[in-house]
């Protein structure tokens, strides 16, 4: 067996992922409630004070803001689950299930950024769902007076969270139903009588909720703490609990950085309590739902449902496309006037002019990119090989901590992380950037690639074993190459990941780096929509280029090879 | 990397030389000494004793889940380490326990063909290959030769994943023997073919390691196979599960001598 255990590097793989990424987690919540309660030597604060608090709770905007918060992460939250259930269970043998199910990968690759963008001008009275219907039918001659980007109930911003997180859940089903043989229990369902829907909540929904149970959090943990899409979805006076963090942390009066630490604390305690609260939720569900499960109640055919799940997957989905295809014609927009559909007069002007600053935030976009996405990949795949040689069955709790960084608000620990860097010297470098964005990839490239990489059949690796192959020829040789697909898939979702990234970039970067993302949620803020369109529009693209080439590369090298179509 | 892991390693090599050279002349051999398995404290077969010598074909019997294919994991060094093993595997004379299995060359054949489906047929063939033959010349003229022998000739360059059933066993089979292993080892290789390829397939293996002096063990559930070899067939005896392991003698696994068609029908009844 010692030739199984011979790589000391490989074995110090996991530990060393874990410390990679989860002491700048902890130290950074650290690093942030400490000022929260008044200690921040930097800034002359020594002693334990809870002035902090005592300015946060004191400022008169704070119950409008928390209301803000609640409403539009946990609503959208429900509202993106409910849709995924309800379009799963009705629609699930219809041919629109398909349909929609090619439509989502892509939309599930633009950064949240781009589609916020994209759909305030959607949405705008002056956006393109108003131009659809004006002047005829609506009689609206000039934009309707109705703010409906930046409502003050924060409508928008949980239209725009549902756009973007219900293609996320609904993969994350989708692969939970593959890994539960739904197919296989709810066949049995319909022929012990149950209609489609009600056997699908009774067989397939209770084998299936633990598995996107994270996922779920991870959304509401998102959803409560968004940064991004607020900026350009949400009111601002009072903006919600995290855009006022960001806010205060950005005050020239230095002292506000206790209430913006303060105020983080308590993002982070929100975030914590709605998880908790949602676990209670579920119990209680589980408990209530015991009795009818088994009650032999089959349902009816469910035909009134899956049109109306169908239409409305089919409009959230439809709704994310638009906001790209919109970005698209307002970047090459010369005239675009009110009520016309499309633009009067085209040009490129507006790419040509910004050449330059494309030119800089491309390239750290993909410099930064490429290198979280590689580091990710290679620690990853290292983590699984060294799983697979040391024969260590994956365990529940690991999985935990891989979703640490998802399930901590961002703006709950990123502060604290920014005086790490700035302790280690990092801080504002291209390596704060890169490792800070690798907290937030190696977890989603983890759960991308560790389903293909752990059902590869280990008597490959065993034939080529006994056929003289070393172990790290055999890594080399054949599991790498039969893997291909999905690890360049899994650096596609890694690359993907830190496009997107908004507040990493803002906190690590310490403002030196621009990236299409940053420069996106300036631009939004500003009037100049085909300025934005250009910034929304390649960094929806990147990704996108990056996924063609996931699926393209492999296609290519083995288009002469059949055998390898069915492993992805 | 430690001098004397290279040492090892050149030991190794010497050996791989001497042993491809001398498999003509002296005859190799795979021993079993004491060979048992448990799992989690629950013991899995009784100690077995089998030798195996060059030439000869071998069959392991037994009911699935008797853990048949298991032994054979443990012989070529692949077993999953949650299983406890005890006893000692000698390939032709030198004892290989606790070898890593690409150094132990014993040559395994699956159920399934597992080809690798990225390389071409040609390339899979060079994969067994071992990498002492450095001329590209030579090293393709191995591979033709072997498919010639396989009935494949032209096909290097073919797709695996286009190739009928029989074969890609051919080529399985020709990829194990092209990395010229010391013993061979099949786990109920014949199982998923067709019933009018499995009598081929059979017949073009056994000749193959008979023709290669190899000694060889076949693990089955399949009478015919059995019977095919007309050689020793072992059953294959489960643990006894027993609290007071004392109260009884240990129980061995027996051998049941050569058979052929006749007894068939008696092996059926036994490995129901």
């Amino acid at each position: 067996m010692n030739g199984f255990r011979r790589i000391g590097i490989l074995r110090a793989a996991p530990g060393f992922t874990m410390l990679l990424f989860l002491a700048p987690v902890g130290a950074g919540l650290i690093g942030t409630w400490l000022p929260a309660f008044g200690i921040f030597p930097a800034l002359g604060g020594d002693e334990f004070s809870l002035a902090g608090w005592r300015e946060l709770f004191a400022y008169p905007g704070l119950g409008s803001a928390l209301r803000l918060t609640l409403v539009s992460g946990l609503l959208s939250t429900f509202l993106s689950l409910a849709l995924v259930i309800g379009f799963v269970a009705s629609c699930g043998e219809r041919k629109s299930f398909q349909a929609l199910r090619r439509l989502i990968a892509p939309l599930l690759a633009v950064p949240h950024v781009a589609v916020a963008i994209g759909l305030a001008f959607l949405i705008a009275p002056s956006g393109w769902l108003v131009r659809l219907v004006s002047p005829w039918p609506s009689g609206w001659d000039t934009p309707p007076d109705i703010a409906t980007v930046q409502d003050p109930y924060g409508f928008a911003l949980t239209l725009g969270l549902v756009v973007k997180e219900m293609p996320f859940l609904f993969l994350m089903t989708l692969a939970a139903l593959h890994q539960t043989q739904a197919d296989r229990r709810l066949a049995i369902a319909r022929s012990l009588g149950y209609g489609p829907v009600t056997a699908w909540i009774k067989t397939v929904l209770p084998a299936i909720y633990p598995q996107i149970r994270l996922p779920i959090y991870a959304v509401l943990a998102f959803s409560l703490s968004v940064v991004d899409m607020a900026l350009i979805l949400a009111p601002t006076t009072p903006p919600p609990l995290a855009v006022l963090v960001l806010r205060w942390f950005n005050d020239p009066d230095l002292s506000m950085r206790f209430v913006a630490a303060a105020c983080a604390s308590l993002q982070f305690g929100i975030v914590a309590a709605a998880i908790g609260s949602w676990r209670l939720l579920e119990i209680l569900v589980a408990k209530l739902a015991r009795s009818w499960l088994t009650d032999g109640r089959r349902g009816g055919s469910g035909g009134a449902l899956a049109p109306l799940f169908g239409l409305a997957a089919g409009a959230i989905c439809g709704l994310g496309a638009m906001s790209i295809l919109g970005m698209a014609v307002w970047s090459i927009a010369r005239r675009w006037r009110y009520p016309d559909i499309l633009p009067s007069a085209i040009s490129l002007d507006s790419w040509m002019r910004q050449g330059s600053s494309i030119l800089n935030a491309g390239l750290n976009t993909l410099s930064i990119g490429l290198a979280a996405a590689a580091i990710a990949t290679i620690l990853v795949v290292a983590c699984l090989e060294n799983e697979r040689r040391q024969r260590v069955p994956s365990n529940g709790r690991a999985i935990w901590l891989l979703y640490a960084p998802l399930l901590v608000p961002q703006i709950g620990f990123l502060f604290g992380t920014q005086v790490l860097a700035v302790h280690l010297n990092l801080d504002g470098t291209w390596l704060a950037l890169v490792w800070t964005h690798l907290l937030f990839v190696l977890p989603y490239v983890f759960l991308s690639l560790s389903d293909s990489y752990r059902n590869l059949d280990e008597r490959y690796v065993r034939s080529a074993l006994c056929l003289g192959a070393s172990p790290g020829r055999v890594f080399w040789r054949v599991k790498l190459p039969m893997l291909l697909r999905p690890v360049l898939y899994a650096m596609a979702i890694g690359f993907a990941v830190s496009v997107a990234q908004y507040l990493p970039t803002l906190f690590a970067g310490g403002g030196r780096y621009v990236t299409l993302t940053t420069e996106a949620v300036s631009l939004a803020a500003g009037a100049n929509r085909r300025v934005a369109g250009v910034f929304a529009l390649l960094q929806a693209l990147m990704p996108m280029i990056a996924f063609a080439l996931a699926i393209g590369i492999p296609a290519l090298l083995y288009r002469h090879r059949r055998g390898l179509r069915g492993i992805a | 990397m430690s001098q004397s892991r290279d040492g090892a390693r050149d030991e190794a090599r010497d050996r791989a030389r001497d042993g491809s050279k001398g498999r003509s002349e002296a005859r190799s051999s795979l021993a079993l000494r004491g060979v048992s398995l448990a799992i989690a404290g629950r013991p899995l077969i009784a100690p077995l004793d089998l030798d195996v010598n060059g030439g000869e074909i071998v069959t392991l019997m037994g009911p699935s889940g008797s853990g048949k294919s298991s032994i054979l994991a443990c012989v070529c060094g692949t077993l999953d380490p949650i299983f406890d093993t005890t006893g000692k595997i000698f390939i032709n004379g030198q004892d290989m326990t606790g070898f890593p299995p690409e150094r132990r060359r014993a040559g395994i054949l699956f159920q399934d063909d597992l080809l690798f489906p990225h390389l071409s047929v040609g390339e899979n063939l060079a994969f067994g290959l071992p990498r002492r033959i450095k001329s590209r010349q030579e090293r393709d003229a191995r591979i033709n030769q072997a498919l010639v022998e396989a009935d494949l000739e032209g096909f290097a360059r073919r797709d695996p994943a286009t190739l009928s059933g029989g074969q890609r066993a051919r080529v399985a089979l020709m990829r194990t023997l092209l990395s010229e292993p010391r013993a061979l080892l099949l786990d109920e290789p014949f199982s998923k073919l067709d019933v009018h390829l499995r009598e081929r397939v059979r017949r073009f293996v056994f000749d193959h390691a008979r023709a290669e002096g190899l000694p060889t063990l076949l693990v089955t559930h399949d009478p015919e196979d059995a019977a095919a070899t007309g050689e020793r067939v072992v059953e294959v005896q489960p643990a006894m599960v027993d609290n007071s392991p004392a109260s009884r003698p240990p129980q061995k696994n027996h051998e049941i001598s050569t058979v052929d068609h006749r007894e068939v029908g008696i092996i059926k009844k036994l490995s129901l």
